[in-house]
Protein backbone atom coordinates (compact mmCIF):
# COMPACT_ATOMS: atom_id res chain seq x y z
CA UNK A 1 0.00 0.00 0.00
CA UNK A 2 2.73 2.38 1.04
CA UNK A 3 4.52 1.61 -2.17
CA UNK A 4 1.37 2.34 -4.12
CA UNK A 5 0.96 5.75 -2.50
CA UNK A 6 4.60 6.44 -3.07
CA UNK A 7 4.44 5.58 -6.71
CA UNK A 8 1.24 7.57 -7.11
CA UNK A 9 3.03 10.55 -5.63
CA UNK A 10 5.89 9.99 -8.01
CA UNK A 11 3.51 9.90 -10.95
CA UNK A 12 1.82 13.09 -9.79
CA UNK A 13 5.18 14.70 -9.37
CA UNK A 14 6.14 13.65 -12.86
CA UNK A 15 2.90 14.91 -14.31
CA UNK A 16 3.35 18.25 -12.58
CA UNK A 17 6.83 18.36 -13.87
CA UNK A 18 5.61 17.68 -17.37
CA UNK A 19 3.12 20.52 -17.46
CA UNK A 20 5.52 23.04 -15.99
CA UNK A 21 8.10 21.81 -18.46
CA UNK A 22 5.84 22.79 -21.32
CA UNK A 23 5.73 26.47 -20.42
CA UNK A 24 9.43 26.48 -19.56
CA UNK A 25 10.07 25.04 -22.96
CA UNK A 26 8.71 28.02 -24.83
CA UNK A 27 11.55 29.66 -26.66
CA UNK A 28 12.36 33.24 -25.69
CA UNK A 29 11.67 36.12 -28.06
CA UNK A 30 14.73 38.23 -28.79
CA UNK A 31 15.24 41.85 -29.76
CA UNK A 32 13.72 45.11 -28.58
CA UNK A 33 10.12 45.12 -27.57
CA UNK A 34 7.67 47.95 -27.11
CA UNK A 35 4.44 48.26 -25.23
CA UNK A 36 1.82 49.70 -27.56
CA UNK A 37 -1.46 51.00 -26.27
CA UNK A 38 -4.39 51.04 -28.63
CA UNK A 39 -8.13 51.22 -28.51
CA UNK A 40 -10.08 48.11 -29.39
CA UNK A 41 -13.88 48.24 -29.26
CA UNK A 42 -13.75 51.33 -27.09
CA UNK A 43 -11.37 49.74 -24.56
CA UNK A 44 -7.73 50.60 -24.16
CA UNK A 45 -5.47 47.56 -24.37
CA UNK A 46 -1.73 47.33 -24.09
CA UNK A 47 0.08 44.99 -26.41
CA UNK A 48 3.70 44.01 -26.59
CA UNK A 49 5.16 44.54 -30.02
CA UNK A 50 8.22 42.44 -30.68
CA UNK A 51 11.16 43.08 -32.92
CA UNK A 52 10.53 41.47 -36.32
CA UNK A 53 12.58 41.00 -39.47
CA UNK A 54 11.82 43.86 -41.90
CA UNK A 55 11.08 43.46 -45.61
CA UNK A 56 13.95 42.76 -47.97
CA UNK A 57 14.41 42.22 -51.68
CA UNK A 58 16.67 39.48 -53.02
CA UNK A 59 16.90 36.81 -55.70
CA UNK A 60 17.57 33.15 -54.95
CA UNK A 61 19.76 30.60 -56.72
CA UNK A 62 17.00 29.97 -59.26
CA UNK A 63 16.83 33.68 -60.16
CA UNK A 64 13.47 34.02 -58.46
CA UNK A 65 12.58 37.15 -56.47
CA UNK A 66 12.51 36.46 -52.72
CA UNK A 67 11.13 38.91 -50.17
CA UNK A 68 9.96 38.81 -46.57
CA UNK A 69 6.58 37.65 -47.88
CA UNK A 70 8.10 34.56 -49.55
CA UNK A 71 8.74 33.24 -46.03
CA UNK A 72 5.17 33.72 -44.80
CA UNK A 73 3.96 30.59 -43.03
CA UNK A 74 7.49 29.21 -42.56
CA UNK A 75 9.74 28.82 -39.60
CA UNK A 76 13.17 29.63 -40.96
CA UNK A 77 16.87 29.73 -40.15
CA UNK A 78 19.00 32.56 -41.55
CA UNK A 79 22.74 33.00 -41.88
CA UNK A 80 25.21 35.29 -43.66
CA UNK A 81 28.02 33.85 -45.78
CA UNK A 82 29.86 34.13 -49.10
CA UNK A 83 30.76 31.32 -51.47
CA UNK A 84 34.49 32.06 -51.63
CA UNK A 85 34.81 32.25 -47.84
CA UNK A 86 37.92 30.35 -46.74
CA UNK A 87 37.36 30.55 -42.98
CA UNK A 88 34.17 29.71 -41.10
CA UNK A 89 31.62 29.24 -43.90
CA UNK A 90 32.61 25.65 -44.72
CA UNK A 91 32.12 24.77 -41.04
CA UNK A 92 28.80 26.62 -40.92
CA UNK A 93 27.43 24.95 -44.00
CA UNK A 94 28.70 21.50 -43.01
CA UNK A 95 26.56 22.02 -39.89
CA UNK A 96 23.66 23.64 -41.77
CA UNK A 97 23.46 20.53 -43.95
CA UNK A 98 22.42 18.64 -40.81
CA UNK A 99 19.56 21.10 -40.31
CA UNK A 100 18.62 20.78 -43.99
CA UNK A 101 18.63 16.98 -43.87
CA UNK A 102 16.55 16.96 -40.70
CA UNK A 103 13.76 19.16 -42.09
CA UNK A 104 13.84 18.75 -45.85
CA UNK A 105 10.73 16.59 -45.69
CA UNK A 106 8.69 18.92 -43.45
CA UNK A 107 7.42 21.70 -45.67
CA UNK A 108 7.30 24.49 -43.10
CA UNK A 109 10.98 24.91 -42.27
CA UNK A 110 13.26 26.86 -44.60
CA UNK A 111 16.87 27.96 -44.59
CA UNK A 112 18.03 31.25 -46.11
CA UNK A 113 21.69 32.11 -46.60
CA UNK A 114 22.29 35.73 -47.51
CA UNK A 115 25.49 36.38 -49.45
CA UNK A 116 27.50 39.31 -48.09
CA UNK A 117 29.56 39.37 -51.31
CA UNK A 118 26.84 39.97 -53.95
CA UNK A 119 29.35 41.27 -56.52
CA UNK A 120 30.98 37.84 -56.74
CA UNK A 121 28.01 35.71 -55.72
CA UNK A 122 25.79 36.07 -58.78
CA UNK A 123 22.75 33.87 -59.30
CA UNK A 124 24.89 31.50 -61.40
CA UNK A 125 27.58 31.27 -58.70
CA UNK A 126 24.95 30.64 -56.02
CA UNK A 127 23.29 27.95 -58.16
CA UNK A 128 26.61 26.23 -58.68
CA UNK A 129 27.29 26.38 -54.94
CA UNK A 130 23.83 24.97 -54.12
CA UNK A 131 24.31 22.17 -56.68
CA UNK A 132 27.64 21.21 -55.17
CA UNK A 133 26.11 21.22 -51.70
CA UNK A 134 23.49 18.83 -53.06
CA UNK A 135 20.62 21.27 -52.39
CA UNK A 136 17.51 20.88 -54.52
CA UNK A 137 13.99 22.30 -54.26
CA UNK A 138 12.96 25.26 -52.14
CA UNK A 139 13.99 24.34 -48.61
CA UNK A 140 17.32 26.18 -48.71
CA UNK A 141 17.68 29.44 -50.58
CA UNK A 142 20.96 31.21 -51.29
CA UNK A 143 20.17 34.90 -51.70
CA UNK A 144 21.76 37.80 -53.52
CA UNK A 145 20.67 41.37 -52.86
CA UNK A 146 21.95 44.94 -52.68
CA UNK A 147 25.08 44.88 -50.56
CA UNK A 148 24.26 47.82 -48.28
CA UNK A 149 20.71 46.57 -47.81
CA UNK A 150 21.97 43.10 -46.84
CA UNK A 151 24.43 44.55 -44.33
CA UNK A 152 21.61 46.60 -42.82
CA UNK A 153 19.37 43.54 -42.80
CA UNK A 154 22.05 41.58 -40.91
CA UNK A 155 21.67 44.06 -38.06
CA UNK A 156 18.00 43.22 -37.70
CA UNK A 157 19.01 39.56 -37.39
CA UNK A 158 21.45 40.75 -34.68
CA UNK A 159 24.41 39.53 -36.74
CA UNK A 160 27.49 41.66 -37.36
CA UNK A 161 29.04 41.71 -40.85
CA UNK A 162 31.55 44.05 -42.42
CA UNK A 163 34.12 44.35 -45.14
CA UNK A 164 37.76 44.11 -44.07
CA UNK A 165 40.65 43.72 -46.49
CA UNK A 166 42.76 42.13 -43.79
CA UNK A 167 40.31 39.34 -42.99
CA UNK A 168 40.54 36.00 -44.84
CA UNK A 169 38.47 36.38 -47.98
CA UNK A 170 37.94 40.10 -47.36
CA UNK A 171 34.96 40.02 -45.00
CA UNK A 172 34.40 39.58 -41.29
CA UNK A 173 31.13 38.13 -40.22
CA UNK A 174 29.65 36.20 -37.36
CA UNK A 175 28.63 32.62 -37.93
CA UNK A 176 25.26 32.75 -36.21
CA UNK A 177 22.27 30.68 -37.29
CA UNK A 178 19.23 32.79 -36.42
CA UNK A 179 15.90 31.07 -35.81
CA UNK A 180 12.83 33.02 -36.96
CA UNK A 181 9.24 32.07 -36.19
CA UNK A 182 6.17 32.44 -38.41
CA UNK A 183 5.61 35.93 -36.98
CA UNK A 184 9.13 36.92 -38.17
CA UNK A 185 10.36 37.18 -34.59
CA UNK A 186 13.83 36.05 -33.49
CA UNK A 187 13.49 32.95 -31.31
CA UNK A 188 17.10 31.84 -31.03
CA UNK A 189 20.64 32.47 -32.17
CA UNK A 190 23.19 29.65 -32.39
CA UNK A 191 26.89 29.50 -33.15
CA UNK A 192 26.86 27.81 -36.55
CA UNK A 193 30.44 26.62 -36.12
CA UNK A 194 29.59 24.63 -33.00
CA UNK A 195 27.97 21.21 -33.61
CA UNK A 196 26.41 21.12 -30.13
CA UNK A 197 24.69 24.45 -30.61
CA UNK A 198 23.47 23.31 -34.00
CA UNK A 199 22.01 20.19 -32.34
CA UNK A 200 20.19 22.57 -29.97
CA UNK A 201 18.91 24.53 -32.94
CA UNK A 202 17.41 21.35 -34.40
CA UNK A 203 15.72 20.61 -31.06
CA UNK A 204 14.40 24.17 -30.81
CA UNK A 205 12.96 24.08 -34.34
CA UNK A 206 11.01 20.97 -33.37
CA UNK A 207 9.77 22.77 -30.27
CA UNK A 208 8.74 25.76 -32.34
CA UNK A 209 6.86 23.47 -34.73
CA UNK A 210 4.71 22.27 -31.82
CA UNK A 211 4.09 25.74 -30.38
CA UNK A 212 0.31 26.10 -30.03
CA UNK A 213 -1.45 28.61 -32.28
CA UNK A 214 -2.82 30.55 -29.27
CA UNK A 215 0.75 31.28 -28.21
CA UNK A 216 1.60 32.40 -31.69
CA UNK A 217 -1.26 34.88 -32.07
CA UNK A 218 0.05 38.36 -31.47
CA UNK B 1 82.21 -19.76 -24.39
CA UNK B 2 80.89 -19.81 -27.94
CA UNK B 3 77.42 -19.77 -26.55
CA UNK B 4 78.17 -16.72 -24.40
CA UNK B 5 79.47 -14.73 -27.35
CA UNK B 6 76.47 -15.59 -29.42
CA UNK B 7 74.19 -14.56 -26.58
CA UNK B 8 75.94 -11.22 -26.11
CA UNK B 9 75.90 -10.56 -29.84
CA UNK B 10 72.26 -11.37 -29.98
CA UNK B 11 71.45 -8.99 -27.15
CA UNK B 12 73.52 -6.21 -28.70
CA UNK B 13 71.88 -6.58 -32.08
CA UNK B 14 68.33 -6.66 -30.72
CA UNK B 15 69.08 -3.66 -28.53
CA UNK B 16 70.41 -1.71 -31.51
CA UNK B 17 67.45 -2.63 -33.69
CA UNK B 18 65.03 -1.84 -30.92
CA UNK B 19 66.45 1.60 -30.11
CA UNK B 20 66.63 2.40 -33.80
CA UNK B 21 63.01 1.52 -34.22
CA UNK B 22 61.92 3.56 -31.25
CA UNK B 23 63.87 6.60 -32.51
CA UNK B 24 61.95 6.38 -35.73
CA UNK B 25 58.75 5.92 -33.88
CA UNK B 26 59.50 8.91 -31.70
CA UNK B 27 60.20 11.06 -34.73
CA UNK B 28 56.97 9.93 -36.32
CA UNK B 29 55.02 10.72 -33.15
CA UNK B 30 56.54 14.21 -33.01
CA UNK B 31 55.50 14.92 -36.58
CA UNK B 32 52.08 13.44 -36.00
CA UNK B 33 51.16 15.33 -32.82
CA UNK B 34 52.33 18.72 -34.10
CA UNK B 35 50.60 17.92 -37.37
CA UNK B 36 47.37 17.26 -35.51
CA UNK B 37 47.43 20.73 -33.96
CA UNK B 38 48.21 22.31 -37.32
CA UNK B 39 45.39 20.36 -38.94
CA UNK B 40 42.89 21.63 -36.36
CA UNK B 41 43.82 25.27 -36.83
CA UNK B 42 44.62 25.35 -40.56
CA UNK B 43 42.72 22.63 -42.39
CA UNK B 44 39.84 21.33 -40.30
CA UNK B 45 37.44 24.18 -41.08
CA UNK B 46 37.42 23.07 -44.71
CA UNK B 47 38.24 19.36 -44.63
CA UNK B 48 36.32 18.53 -41.43
CA UNK B 49 37.21 16.87 -38.11
CA UNK B 50 36.99 13.42 -39.70
CA UNK B 51 38.58 14.51 -42.96
CA UNK B 52 35.12 14.20 -44.48
CA UNK B 53 35.26 17.35 -46.63
CA UNK B 54 32.08 19.22 -47.55
CA UNK B 55 29.66 17.73 -50.06
CA UNK B 56 30.99 18.27 -53.60
CA UNK B 57 32.68 21.54 -52.62
CA UNK B 58 35.67 20.34 -50.61
CA UNK B 59 37.20 16.87 -51.12
CA UNK B 60 37.62 14.43 -48.22
CA UNK B 61 41.09 13.34 -47.08
CA UNK B 62 40.04 9.71 -46.75
CA UNK B 63 41.07 8.53 -50.23
CA UNK B 64 44.31 6.64 -49.49
CA UNK B 65 44.79 5.77 -53.13
CA UNK B 66 44.56 9.42 -54.21
CA UNK B 67 47.00 10.44 -51.47
CA UNK B 68 49.42 7.66 -52.34
CA UNK B 69 49.32 8.32 -56.08
CA UNK B 70 49.83 12.05 -55.58
CA UNK B 71 52.14 11.78 -52.57
CA UNK B 72 54.97 13.71 -54.21
CA UNK B 73 52.71 16.61 -55.14
CA UNK B 74 50.91 17.07 -51.80
CA UNK B 75 53.55 19.42 -50.36
CA UNK B 76 53.16 21.75 -53.37
CA UNK B 77 49.37 21.62 -53.06
CA UNK B 78 49.48 22.60 -49.40
CA UNK B 79 52.10 25.32 -49.97
CA UNK B 80 50.70 26.96 -53.10
CA UNK B 81 47.06 25.93 -52.97
CA UNK B 82 45.23 23.85 -55.55
CA UNK B 83 42.85 24.78 -58.34
CA UNK B 84 42.54 21.77 -60.63
CA UNK B 85 39.78 19.35 -61.54
CA UNK B 86 40.54 16.24 -59.44
CA UNK B 87 38.86 12.92 -58.62
CA UNK B 88 38.68 11.96 -54.94
CA UNK B 89 36.78 8.90 -53.67
CA UNK B 90 35.45 8.51 -57.19
CA UNK B 91 33.86 11.97 -57.25
CA UNK B 92 34.93 15.02 -59.24
CA UNK B 93 36.04 18.20 -57.44
CA UNK B 94 36.85 21.49 -59.04
CA UNK B 95 37.20 23.92 -56.19
CA UNK B 96 39.95 26.12 -54.94
CA UNK B 97 42.24 25.57 -51.98
CA UNK B 98 44.11 28.73 -50.94
CA UNK B 99 47.90 28.70 -50.26
CA UNK B 100 48.51 27.68 -46.64
CA UNK B 101 51.46 29.90 -45.77
CA UNK B 102 52.99 26.99 -43.79
CA UNK B 103 56.75 26.45 -43.45
CA UNK B 104 58.23 23.25 -44.98
CA UNK B 105 58.54 21.54 -41.58
CA UNK B 106 54.90 22.35 -40.81
CA UNK B 107 53.84 21.00 -44.20
CA UNK B 108 55.72 17.78 -43.38
CA UNK B 109 53.99 17.57 -40.00
CA UNK B 110 50.48 18.20 -41.24
CA UNK B 111 50.95 15.81 -44.18
CA UNK B 112 52.22 13.10 -41.82
CA UNK B 113 49.10 13.58 -39.75
CA UNK B 114 46.72 13.51 -42.73
CA UNK B 115 48.38 10.47 -44.28
CA UNK B 116 48.17 8.47 -41.06
CA UNK B 117 44.70 9.39 -39.93
CA UNK B 118 41.20 9.17 -41.47
CA UNK B 119 41.93 5.55 -42.35
CA UNK B 120 45.24 6.27 -44.12
CA UNK B 121 48.50 4.48 -43.22
CA UNK B 122 51.16 6.01 -45.42
CA UNK B 123 53.91 6.64 -42.86
CA UNK B 124 56.23 9.55 -42.20
CA UNK B 125 56.41 12.44 -44.67
CA UNK B 126 59.75 13.94 -43.65
CA UNK B 127 60.82 17.56 -43.99
CA UNK B 128 63.72 16.44 -46.23
CA UNK B 129 61.20 14.88 -48.58
CA UNK B 130 59.03 18.02 -48.47
CA UNK B 131 61.99 20.25 -49.25
CA UNK B 132 62.84 18.12 -52.27
CA UNK B 133 59.27 18.12 -53.51
CA UNK B 134 58.93 21.88 -53.10
CA UNK B 135 61.83 22.39 -55.53
CA UNK B 136 59.77 20.98 -58.35
CA UNK B 137 56.39 22.69 -57.82
CA UNK B 138 54.87 24.15 -60.93
C1 LIG C 1 39.54 27.12 -47.65
C2 LIG C 1 39.31 25.72 -47.58
C3 LIG C 1 40.52 24.78 -47.48
C4 LIG C 1 41.51 24.78 -46.52
C5 LIG C 1 41.68 25.72 -45.35
C6 LIG C 1 42.35 23.64 -46.84
N1 LIG C 1 41.90 23.01 -47.95
FE1 LIG C 1 42.73 21.35 -48.82
N2 LIG C 1 41.43 21.51 -50.35
C7 LIG C 1 40.39 22.42 -50.45
C8 LIG C 1 39.74 22.28 -51.74
C9 LIG C 1 38.55 23.08 -52.22
C10 LIG C 1 40.45 21.28 -52.42
C11 LIG C 1 40.18 20.78 -53.85
C12 LIG C 1 40.81 21.75 -54.82
C13 LIG C 1 40.51 21.41 -56.26
O1 LIG C 1 39.44 20.86 -56.54
O2 LIG C 1 41.34 21.75 -57.12
C14 LIG C 1 41.48 20.78 -51.51
C15 LIG C 1 42.35 19.72 -51.78
C16 LIG C 1 43.23 19.17 -50.88
C17 LIG C 1 44.00 17.96 -51.08
C18 LIG C 1 43.99 17.06 -52.29
C19 LIG C 1 42.70 16.34 -52.48
C20 LIG C 1 42.33 15.43 -51.34
O3 LIG C 1 41.21 15.60 -50.80
O4 LIG C 1 43.12 14.55 -50.94
C21 LIG C 1 44.77 17.77 -49.97
C22 LIG C 1 45.74 16.62 -49.68
C23 LIG C 1 44.47 18.86 -49.07
N3 LIG C 1 43.54 19.68 -49.65
C24 LIG C 1 45.07 19.02 -47.83
C25 LIG C 1 44.90 20.16 -47.04
C26 LIG C 1 45.66 20.42 -45.84
C27 LIG C 1 46.73 19.52 -45.26
C28 LIG C 1 45.23 21.62 -45.38
C29 LIG C 1 45.74 22.39 -44.15
C30 LIG C 1 47.13 22.79 -44.20
C31 LIG C 1 44.17 22.10 -46.26
N4 LIG C 1 44.01 21.18 -47.26
C32 LIG C 1 43.46 23.28 -46.08
C33 LIG C 1 40.02 23.35 -49.49
C34 LIG C 1 40.79 23.67 -48.38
Amino acid sequence: MKALILSACCLLGLAACNTSDKSDNLLPIYGNREAVTKTVNGKTVTDTVYHTIPDFETVNQYGKKITRKSLDGSIYVADFFFTSCPSICPIMHRNMLKVYDEFKKSGNVKIVSYSIDPRHDSVAVLKNYADKMGITGNNWWFLQGDKQAIYKLAESYLVAVMEDNKAPGGYVHQGYFVLIDKQKRIRGSYDGTNPEQVANLIKDIKLLQTEPQSMIAQ
Amino acid sequence: MKFKIIAILFIAVTAAVYSCQSDEKLEFMRYYTTGQELYKTRCQNCHGAQGEGLAALIPPLTDSIYLKTNRNKLACYVKNGLKLPIMVNGKPFNGEMPPSGLAPVEIAQVLTYVQNNFGNHLGLHSVEKVNKELESCN
